[in-house]
């Protein structure tokens, strides 16, 4: 059964499913576990960032495309839902209507991205993406009637979903059972149905063809198959999945921001994220994400830590200071493009072979 | 030997997994015009490609008078003395003629001479000097080709199809430029399809199929064995 | 139906000028917003003048050219900072002396840090268009760091030079000063340019290269050293964009280079991919445009570039002055 859940794609490495494992567990357990709000607001932020990452693997890792403007749908999902919560009265139809047309815009921007760039050349991709989302940020910023500017929007949710609703007035289990926490769970469950919807993807005929496109192109034509076609398919589901992903997000904010769900810096840590953890393994970016969120919120301590013992050296101490983790990151990021193509996933799963 | 210019010895080359050359054993002797017959996909372009280093020969050896040419990189190995036209002309459809020509003269401003009796060769070269080389139609085309590979002497000129497209008017002209450049003692290795031309110009014939050199003799003596020909080629020398 | 569409392009820089000037009833205005876009095109033409013909001729999308946008600025800010006196100084010969030490300064250590660049990270992914993406975004993503590290986190302001600052005016035009100096240099390195590609060997080599490397060398020329070479002077072009570019906006910040690289795209492909008068043209186009746009209708400024883009990719898709190529 656990095989037909996960579209017959396993670990197949013992470190791996117990990696995966503790994820897993961990995330589902969290309010039990790891009590406290920051805790929560993690792992929320984990589940929606593994749907994240495994969406864009979708694109990078199975299809060969390098898209700049995945964190541009993952806002818009956001949007769609922060937009109708806050121009109607917060209730389940308004809520579902936001999503629907979050995800209507996805599809006809990520169709005409497609569209512009028909030669679909890797290079002229990049480009238009990014170009494309920078005028959505410039755009988002701009009818700061819609969506609140700069500042953004904070929004009600349906009544189910408030914090201020109690399920049970005595905490159980050592959990307060309040709307956040119903609101946390579905986040969760969303977040795992959307990435088994992601191993079933690649892992069905569609997928293999999306691979062998990746490979060579011209050779998957002359089977018969058109890859502007499959390359178009992959990136309206990539985008939709990001969409969807930026829905849950919202719901668990209740905020949307340009800095919290469109900036290019979300862009740059997804592109991090799936290139460190393996292109073309969705295991690798379950990971992957989980990792970078924790490391995000708690290393920068561990960081702190080792900048204060290096007080004393001049420009080195610079080195490492908190905020430039990133540095380290991107060091780590070029040495995985170069040595571990499949990246950190990839060579553990080699290993077993 | 001293009068083997250019020396092919169980020479293999692979492309990503194909297995073009298959050992191929080929000695151009120096001073003569040697043809490179074969059937379509025969490797004769590969082999071509493999001397100037643009495919690397996965085995084997190459000598360019005596010294070997293997594992050495394209603009070297041109600047050993190889002047070469590849099947697809690789002109420069930017540039104009003069400037395509300006870059074939590797040691220097182009020599006056030379140059006059290139065009009295090809004429038309000289009312076409300026304009963009893409302008000019396909048979124009070979001859910028052609004239840049002999703008200055070389040890060994390779030519890849030169007539491939050409109508038989040109195909003459290219005819008569090849003689001219072996009556000045050039050594010529030349790919051809149309066996008029490898009749008209061949001293020595190497035929090739499926990567190897099946037969390697003078030209009088496959002219005249028309079950030779047929043979290896499949047609006789009278067709064309 | 192509002589008009290539007549059109031809045409286009004169066209659009002709409907600012349409659209903008006030003619001193008009000069300045003109003086404005052709120094902004200028500027952005240096700074992307390298990359497009990286491209053209290595077939090497460096998506990391920001970087020596930024070091650029970087360097020069801090040459600059060091020689406040002569910055300060009403005397326009040594304002203009500073500012040039500055700009060899900054192209200097751009270019090396090109030559580095291209040893380094590019040319393990020569023909892998996928992994270069990566690569050059990563090494983007390091040298904002990096700057980070050495110049500290914040922006720092870069002004300029006493005599550079304000305006000329000519009865009830106004024309900035920096604007007009931005101009002058622009078009003093696209003739230079033009000089070289299109009356020097060199020049000779890289316009054939575009078109067919491998020709270029069974001819006898080793292709590599070329490909170096440019990628060098396109880097130290980048950062003298970037000093113009960081003074013309009188701050400099670490992630200017990766802004601008939006902008710098745009013009490219207006432009037409490896063609360097089309990065001329497309670069005094979103200039224009910019100003223009920014003048009769704020809100849609920013967005005004891409949508041109779009438009201009609708009636040519290869962009304005496609080369010939591959």
């Amino acid at each position: 059964m656990i095989r037909k859940l996960l579209s017959g794609d396993l670990p197949n490495s013992r470190i791996l499913t117990t990696l995966l494992l503790l994820v897993l567990l961990g995330l589902l357990l969290t309010p039990f576990i790891f009590p406290g709000t920051r805790a929560m607001n993690v792992a929320a932020k984990i589940c929606v960032f593994i749907v994240l990452a495994a969406s864009y693997d979708l694109l990078l890792g199975y299809t060969g495309i390098v898209s700049f403007a995945h964190t541009m749908f993952f806002g818009i999902g956001a949007y769609g839902v922060g937009i109708a919560m806050s121009r109607f009265e917060p209730g389940w139809l308004p809520l579902l209507l936001g999503v629907l047309a979050a995800m209507l815009t996805a599809l006809v921007l990520a169709l005409l991205l497609g569209l512009l760039s028909l030669r679909v050349r890797t290079i002229f991709f990049a480009m238009m993406s990014l170009a494309l989302a920078s005028f959505f940020v410039i755009l988002a910023s701009q009818f700061s009637d819609y969506t609140g500017g700069e500042d953004g929007l904070t929004f009600k949710l349906p009544e189910l979903l408030s914090p201020g609703t109690q399920f049970l007035d005595e905490p159980w289990l050592g959990v307060d059972w309040n709307g956040k926490t119903l609101a946390y769970y579905i986040v969760f469950c969303g977040s795992a149905a959307l990435f088994l919807l992601c191993l079933r993807v690649v892992n069905s005929p569609f997928g293999r063809v999306l691979q062998a496109i990746r490979e060579n192109d011209f050779r998957v034509a002359a089977i018969g198959f058109n890859p502007v076609t499959y390359r178009t398919v992959g990136n309206c589901l990539a985008a939709l999945l990001a969409c969807l992903a930026g829905a849950l997000y919202a719901i668990w904010l209740r905020y949307v921001g340009p800095d919290t769900v469109l900036s290019f810096d979300i862009m740059i840590d997804v592109l991090l994220i799936v290139v460190i953890g393996g292109m073309g393994s969705m295991y690798g970016a379950a990971i992957g994400a989980a990792i970078f969120v924790i490391a995000q919120n708690y290393l920068q301590d561990g960081m702190k830590l080792l900048h204060g013992g290096l007080e004393g050296v001049p420009v080195v101490a610079n080195f490492f200071h908190p905020d430039r983790w990133l540095l380290w990151l991107g060091v780590l990021f070029v040495l995985s493009v170069y040595f571990l193509p499949t990246g950190i996933v990839g060579k553990l799963r080699q290993r077993r072979k | 030997m001293s009068d083997t210019l250019l020396q092919l010895q169980a020479v293999h080359t692979h492309i990503g997994p194909y297995h073009i050359l298959q050992g191929v054993d080929l000695h151009v002797p120096r001073g003569r015009l040697t043809m490179l017959l074969g059937r379509n996909g025969a490797g004769k372009s590969t082999t071509l490609r493999t001397i100037m280093g643009l495919w690397q020969a996965s085995a084997g050896e190459l000598t360019l008078e005596g010294a070997s040419i293997k594992g050495m990189n394209t603009a070297d190995i041109a600047l050993r003395g190889i002047g070469y036209v590849p099947e697809n002309m690789g002109i420069f459809s930017d540039l104009s003629v003069r400037e395509n020509m300006l870059l074939a003269a590797r040691s220097g401003p182009i020599d006056r001479q030379r140059l006059e009796w290139i065009f009295g060769l090809f004429p038309a070269l000289r009312q076409f000097w300026e304009k963009p080389a893409g302008k000019l139609s396909g048979g124009q085309k070979q001859m910028v080709a052609i004239a840049r590979a002999i703008i200055e002497k070389r040890k060994l000129y390779m030519f890849d199809e030169p007539s491939k497209g050409l109508a038989p008017v040109m195909v003459n002209s290219m005819i008569a430029a090849l003689r001219e450049l072996k009556q000045q003692g050039a050594t010529i290795l030349l790919v051809e399809q149309n066996l008029a031309v490898a009749h008209a110009l061949g001293d020595t014939v190497a035929v090739m199929d499926s990567g190897r050199v099946i037969h390697h003799g003078s030209m009088a003596e496959l002219g005249a064995d028309a079950g030779l020909q047929h043979r290896l080629l499949g047609l006789s020398v009278g067709a064309h | 139906m192509q002589t008009l569409n290539n007549k059109l392009s031809q045409f286009i820089i004169p066209l659009v000028m002709l409907a600012g000037l349409i659209l903008v009833p006030n003619l001193p205005t008009w000069i300045t917003l003109t003086v404005a876009g052709l120094a902004m095109g200028m500027m952005i033409f240096i700074m992307a003048s390298g990359l497009t013909l990286v491209f053209g001729l290595m077939d090497v999308m460096n998506f990391g050219h920001g970087v020596f946008i930024a070091i650029g600025a970087f360097v020069a800010t801090s040459v600059l900072l060091s020689m406040a006196g002569w910055m300060q100084a009403e005397n326009a010969a040594l304002n203009l002396l500073a500012i040039g030490i500055a700009m060899a300064a900054a192209a200097l250590v751009a270019g090396l840090l090109g030559w580095a660049f291209e040893r380094i990270i590019i040319r393990p992914v020569y023909g892998q268009h996928l992994k270069q993406i990566l690569i050059t975004t990563g090494g983007l993503i390091i040298a904002e760091q990096l700057i980070h590290a050495i110049w500290g986190p914040e922006q720092i302001a870069l002004p300029r030079p006493a005599s550079l600052r304000g305006a000329w005016i000519f009865g009830d035009v106004a024309i900035e000063k920096f604007r007009v100096i931005a101009v002058v240099l622009g078009l003093l390195i696209f003739i230079a340019m033009w000089l070289v590609l299109n009356r020097s060997k060199i020049g000779l080599l890289v316009r054939a290269g575009v078109e067919n490397p491998e020709m270029v060398e069974t001819l006898g020329y080793k292709i590599r050293r070329l490909f170096v070479g440019v990628f060098v002077v396109g880097s130290a072009l980048a950062g003298l964009g970037g000093v113009l570019w960081g003074l013309y906006q009188e701050t400099v910040s670490a992630t200017m280079g990766a802004q601008l690289m939006v902008l710098i795209f745009i013009v490219i492909i207006i432009g037409g991919l490896g063609s360097v008068g089309g990065c001329f043209a497309g670069a005094l186009l979103i200039g224009l445009t910019a100003n223009y746009v920014g003048f009769l209708a704020p809100k849609v400024a920013l967005g005004a570039n891409i949508l041109l883009m779009v438009l201009i990719l609708l009636w040519r898709p290869q962009g304005l002055f496609p080369v010939a190529s591959r």
